[in-house]
């Protein structure tokens, strides 16, 4: 057993784990945020995306030992208390979800998307940054349209920052 | 139209905890002093188990159990079953081999349930499973469905030929006739490739035993629960049926494969009381590809004879349908009633006959898959219609419309009365949003960038909502098809819907509640849908075959009826009026001809606390369920339209336009409508350009990971216009069809129609890879326009 501690979601945790256990195991079943899903065993399908010290990886992909000390943010950190982050209302409000379990993949690799290409995304780039998440549900027709609005979204709350 | 009614695109209930990472998923559930199980499978296709060892493995770190095939079998736990009977020509029952949930003296595909270890971590469960000795002794395999049953090899005793069934349908001396009088014959050889459903959530199942009460809980990823729940206790017999509660919370996409009952949850029920832990078990990917029911799989010849003025006067089909190497749940009834009555398309043809031999080879089972059955009809008749256009130099719209059905009802030569529809208003929206008269002038634009430009059409039918139940009855279910529905009105007016329908991605939550508001006149937010659970909701038949919006909002309908019918007598006695006077409207019960009314919420209350009127006279509370069986199929129909540009030098296909229009009679949510035929329109392209499950000739499956299955990603397809045409279905109260499987259904033929007029010739086969498509552009090389 190794120790691992590491901040997530803001808060300062620990952990006395198996060498081997991965990231996605660790936020799963140590920390029970069961928010970041596994679909694949070759991370192809993106289900378990995070946030680690701001850019977004793949949790099943990773040792929890790896991420000593590192910031980490799920699903579960996205929102602000009760508040949705835009990219969270916006694939609500393009239904760009249906059976929910590739959506926290989904809204972490379309925040880093935005964080690295800025907030006017058009269709092909969105298409394009999403080659490591799958989606067996939508065709991604209106996935590719919440990330374009969530990202115009996320612009304005930046003004709005700025502004205040 | 409320706000939140029939016809609006509400934002759906359930979205914020799944945007949250807040759902309930069954690899999210932890119980307590839960063990973890991993199965030990096949790694042949075909062998005889002379012998498992499993001491080694018994005495690894963390081992609870270690079970077999033998224990099962002490135990008098019954195999899996198939749920369909089909007969052959000769009016003998169908061949099915035993299917035990783990092997019992032989194994029969790769992934084959061979043991189970049961330990106190997952990664200790698959080290002990790797310490388990099997000597097999291996057996030659047979994989394609063409060629199982000639080959010597013997899977099931009881099918010497590999052979489940020989099934017909249709009148073969019609048909036979019309061909000998046809003035042309379009023939095509057609193969349906494999398909594995990979919904993104990976099927669980944790198996529960309390001596207390001598019960069973299994929470598992179901589509059905209370099949799940009638098959282990009946069939399978696990527990009687009072005695297993079956749970399925949220569930990560189905699409058919999670219809199916599988060994693994039998297993993790029998080992839950043996072990006296939960036992749960997370299917890897890997896992999935090998054993999920996979889907499609056909080998047909199809024939069509033409008359004089280009009128279809007869089809004749003759499919071989891969089973795989055991018969799953529903897996008889895919290639013959949900096939075969299809075939008649939206076409006005006097003759079909159709018959179908179901196989066993060694791979996985195949069973219902998005479509299912419908599919593979939609795929012969479309790629019939469009090379009979074709060959005959018609324009391939003109040639539909000239064979379409014009007057409803039509009673077709199989089985089939399609109740209502509008198939020249579909295809005359769909035209003019693709902008067909433009196609020949965006073609010349593709040949001057050295790329070729096709065009396809698919004009599909479906049957959905699948019933009656005296029907399908006498079509072999071996169950009734109808739905289950318990409306419960709290005394504040809040209230409860309970379902036998489940959602995996469906927004039930949000379209079952808007039925509730749009004919009681309240919020939504006042109303919850209750499913999934068998101790909450008494009976269901579950969710599949596009059926909850006809049948299960058929079943609420009727409930909320017997709803407002109750409330008109509480009403009554709390007005001092007669009950003939009631009205019921926009939430209010009023005295017609007066300005007395009361709303809905305090009638709720009135009949609970039951001040007002005797309980001799009338039973206080408000309560009321139904079953709904519906009086036919429904029949959703549409035409898609696939334009797309293949570049000759490398294979590559990029669909240029997508044109969906489709007939789902009344639309519930719109919103959720279009979603259901942009992800259905995915599957079907990944169908037509990506997806194949390959076996080599040995059984491996060559095609077990992401890696080498390729899915289809945002990159490979475009954004999609979807329109609407709408005539109301006459055979529920809601007028609704059903749209889950359509675009499913729908785009294999548009898509290979399209790549074929690009290329201009026929002679290519789902997935049109990048390969295969170059392939073909060099087989018949077009000269690229020289303009």
């Amino acid at each position: 057993m190794a120790a691992v501690s590491m901040t997530v979601n803001g808060k300062a945790v620990t952990g006395d784990i198996e060498p081997r256990t991965l990231l996605v195991q660790f936020l799963r079943e140590n920390l029970r945020l069961t928010g970041t899903h596994v679909g694949c065993d070759t991370s192809q399908c993106g289900a378990c995306v995070v946030h680690m010290d701001g850019r977004a990886i793949k949790a099943c992909t990773i040792l929890a030992l790896q991420c000593e000390r590192a910031q980490v943010t799920t699903i579960e950190g996205l929102a602000n208390g009760a508040e949705l982050h835009p990219m969270q209302a916006a694939f609500r409000e393009h239904h760009g979800l249906q059976c929910g379990f590739c959506t926290p993949g989904m809204i972490m690799t379309a925040v880093d998307i935005v964080n690295r290409k800025g907030n006017s995304l058009d269709e092909h780039t969105i298409r394009n940054e999403l080659e490591g998440n799958l989606c067996r549900c939508t065709g991604y027709h209106n996935i590719v349209k919440a990330i374009a609005a969530g990202a115009q979204a996320m612009g304005h709350g930046l003004v709005a920052q700025a502004a205040e | 139209m409320t706000a939140t009614g029939i016809g609006a695109s509400v934002r759906r209930k359930e979205d914020q905890r799944f945007v949250t990472g807040r759902g309930h998923y069954v690899d999210d559930l932890t119980r307590p002093g839960q063990a973890y199980a991993y199965f030990l499978r096949s790694p042949h296709a075909h062998a005889v188990i002379r012998a498992i060892d499993t001491g080694a493995a018994r005495a690894k770190p963390g081992v609870l159990a270690v079970l077999t095939g033998e224990e099962l079998a002490a135990d008098k736990v019954g195999g899996l079953i198939c749920g369909w009977m089909i007969h052959s020509k000769d009016g003998t029952p169908m061949k099915a081999g035993p299917h035990p949930a783990l092997a019992q003296g032989k194994v029969r595909y790769v992934g084959d349930h061979v043991a189970l270890v049961v330990a106190e971590s997952l990664a200790e469960a698959k080290d002990a499973a790797e310490a388990i000795q099997v000597d097999y002794e291996v057996l030659p395999a047979v994989v394609d469905a063409g060629a199982t049953q000639t080959s010597g090899v013997q899977i099931h005793e009881v099918a010497p030929d590999n052979t489940v069934f020989r099934w017909h349908l249709g009148d073969k001396s019609a048909v036979d006739q019309a061909f000998a009088n046809a003035k042309h014959v379009t023939k095509l050889d057609i193969t349906n490739n494999r398909l594995v459903p990979n919904a993104i959530e990976p099927r669980a199942a944790i198996g529960e035993y309390d001596p207390g009460s001598d019960s069973f809980t299994l929470y598992t990823t179901s589509q059905n629960p209370h099949v799940a729940r009638l098959v282990l206790s009946a069939f399978i017999g696990i527990a009687p049926e009072h005695k297993l509660r079956v749970i399925a919370p949220d569930v990560g996409g189905g699409f058919g494969s999670k219809i199916f009952i599988y060994a693994e949850e039998t297993v993790c029920l029998w080992a839950a009381k043996k072990v006296g832990r939960p036992v749960k078990w997370t299917c890897d990917r890997m896992e999935a590809f090998l054993c999920d029911a996979h889907g499609r799989d056909h080998v047909t010849h199809a024939e069509m004879a033409l008359g004089e003025d280009g009128r279809i006067l007869a089809l004749r089909v003759s499919t071989i349908a891969n089973l795989g190497a055991y018969l799953s749940t529903f897996a008889s009834s895919v290639p013959t009633y949900l096939y075969a009555p299809l075939l008649s398309g939206q076409y006005d043809i006097p003759a079909i006959y159709c018959e179908v031999d179901g196989v066993y080879t060694n791979t996985a089972p195949v069973d219902a898959y998005r479509g299912a059955g419908r599919p593979e009809a939609t795929f012969v008749v479309e790629r019939l219609v469009e090379v009979a256009a074709r060959e005959t130099g018609m324009d391939p719209a003109k040639f539909r419309k000239r064979n379409y059905i014009k007057k409803f009802p039509h009673q077709t030569p199989v089985i089939m009365t399609y109740d209502a529809g509008d198939y020249h208003a579909s295809l005359a929206k769909a035209l003019e949003l693709a902008d067909y008269n433009g196609f020949s002038r965006r073609k010349r634009e593709s040949a001057r960038n050295g790329k070729l430009r096709g065009i396809g059409f698919s004009s599909y039918i479906e049957a959905c909502g699948i019933a009656p139940s005296a029907a399908v009855g006498s079509l072999g279910a071996g169950v009734g098809l109808w739905e289950s529905a318990e409306v419960r009105v709290n005394p504040t007016g809040s209230i409860e819907i309970l379902t036998g329908s489940h959602a995996h991605g469906q927004g039930h939550e949000t379209t079952f509640a808007q039925l509730v508001s749009d004919r009681l006149g309240v919020s939504i937010d006042t109303v919850s849908v209750v499913h999934g659970d068998t101790d909450k909701v008494q009976f269901g038949m579950g969710t599949y075959g596009s059926r909850s919006g006809a049948v299960g909002m058929s079943a609420i309908y009727k409930a909320i009826d017997k709803v407002i019918a109750k409330g008109k007598k509480v009403a009554a006695y709390v007005m001092e009026a007669s009950e003939g006077d009631i009205e019921f409207k926009d939430g209010k019960f009023s005295v017609a001809g007066t300005d007395k009314s009361v709303g809905f919420g305090d009638i709720a209350l009135q009949a609970y606390i039951a001040h007002k009127f005797s309980g001799q006279e009338l039973e206080p509370g408000l309560k009321e369920g139904a079953f709904y069986d519906p009086t036919n199929f429904t029949f959703p129909a549409g035409v898609h339209i696939c334009e797309l540009e293949l570049d000759p030098d490398t294979g590559i296909v990029a669909i240029a336009k997508w044109t969906a229009v489709d007939d789902f009679g009344v639309l519930i949510n719109p919103m959720i409508v279009e979603g259901q035929v942009h992800g259905g329109v995915a599957q079907g392209v990944g169908q037509a350009l990506h997806e194949g499950a390959v076996y080599d000739q040995s059984g491996q499956l060559v095609t077990a990971s992401y890696m080498d299955y390729q899915m289809p990603r945002a990159i490979d397809l475009p954004s999609l216009t979807v329109g609407m045409t709408v005539t109301p279905c006459p055979s529920n109260p809601l007028g609704v069809k059903g749209c889950g499987e359509a675009g499913a259904i729908a785009a294999p033929a548009a898509v290979i129609n399209a790549i074929t007029d690009a290329l201009g010739h026929e002679d290519i086969a789902m997935p049109a890879t990048p390969q295969a498509v170059w392939r073909a552009a060099q087989k018949a090389r077009m000269p690229i326009a020289a303009e």
